[in-house]
């Protein structure tokens, strides 16, 4: 009897073992922008400061000089405020409830990448770090990410984010079909 | 106290931000990826359920003088090449910036290697602002606009229309995923 318990145990995928409802969680974001309004005039966002941030790791390629003269730089200079503290925030939040949880796991090359472009860690790694210069280039041309246009801009009905939302799709739904055609 | 304000706020609001993005699931590149193939709606449910809830607070609180909406700029030629960008970076990669922050801190080393794409790509940003300001930010400006200004339909008749047409879509998903266990 305890046997048959424990395999289930072991055997049960570890996402399936994180039971709150997405809807749950999505009011919970909800109520949290409330709190970032409300309390701190300061609403969810990510990218603003990530680029804050990216000034620093510049200064070693480019040289103090140009980022110092740089004009992107200079309206958004590094300083520790509250978008910095929020990122910092962010990882320790998601760690303590993967802990919780028990669902933290290191991952290489996941499932669905693995299916497609096969088990090749240099090619995943390749892709997530080209992924991730166009993502961020794209979120500081438009002006935010899925949280700062997405949730935050959403939720004010702001014509500029529900443009965000509707191109972000579009072109996410197009290029995943492209993506993954062969299946 | 300030200082705990200052530091202490914003580092537990991200943290409650990355603890509802794990427990979502959506700190999980493979949900990313399968919501851009239609197999999995948890990232349109998260966000769909924050902007309902969250708006309908938000609206409350500025009609009562507690905040003031944070609209981001209709630059709309720059808001809609960003969002195109962004849609294929979020498939490439697998996450956003801020499920990206999180998923580093779960396990995801695939995710940390993209963060520091997303480096580049703020650097990249930061390089060709000149430019950008010249010829893309600058077309097709609308200012802080907001969807009841432009349409002349109320806040709440848009939240209403939201909040009815986001149930009516969940309710078929979820018939669709319960049929689909079934079989």
């Amino acid at each position: 009897m305890t046997t048959i318990t424990e395999s289930y145990v072991r055997e049960t995928p570890r996402a399936a073992r994180i039971d709150w409802s997405p809807y749950l969680v999505g009011a919970g974001i909800g109520l949290l922008s409330w709190i970032a309004f409300a309390v701190f005039g300061d609403p969810l966002g990510v990218t603003t400061a990530y680029s804050r941030v990216a000034s620093l790791f510049a200064v070693p390629v480019i040289g103090p000089e140009a980022v110092a003269q740089n004009s992107y730089w200079k309206s958004m200079p590094l300083k520790w405020d509250y978008g910095v503290w929020f990122l910092v925030g962010i990882p320790a939040g998601a760690l303590l409830s993967a802990v919780m949880s028990g669902t933290w796991r290191l991952e290489l090359v996941p499932d669905v990448w693995k299916e497609r472009f096969g088990p090749s860690i240099a090619k995943r790694f390749v892709g997530a770090f080209l992924g991730g210069i166009v993502i961020m280039y794209g979120a500081r041309l438009a002006g935010g990410c899925t949280s700062g246009h997405g949730i935050s801009g959403g939720l004010q009905l702001a014509v500029s984010s529900w443009l965000f939302l509707a191109v972000m799709f579009a072109t996410g739904l197009g290029i995943s079909a492209l993506m993954f055609r062969n299946r | 106290m300030t200082a705990m304000m200052t530091i202490l706020g914003p580092v537990l609001m991200g943290a409650a931000f990355g603890f509802l993005l794990q427990r979502g699931k959506v700190t999980n590149c493979n949900v990313i990826e399968n919501q851009f193939r239609l197999r999995d709606f948890t990232v349109l449910k998260v966000m769909g359920t924050a902007i309902v809830v969250g708006g309908l607070g938000v609206l409350l609180l500025v009609d009562t003088g507690n905040t003031k909406y944070y609209v981001k700029d209709a630059n709309m030629l720059a808001v809609a090449l960003g969002a195109a960008l962004f849609g294929v970076g979020m498939v490439v990669y697998g996450y956003c910036p801020g499920t990206a922050l999180g998923a580093i801190a779960t396990g995801s080393v695939h995710a940390l290697v993209g963060a520091l794409g997303m480096v580049a790509g703020a650097v990249l940003y930061a390089l060709s602002f000149d430019w950008l300001k010249a010829h893309v930010l600058n077309v097709w400006t609308l200012g802080k606009v907001r969807l009841p200004d432009v349409t002349n339909i109320p806040d709440i008749v848009w939240f209403a229309a939201l909040a009815v047409g986001a149930g009516l879509f969940f309710w078929w998903v979820e018939s669709a995923e319960a049929r689909r266990k079934r079989i």
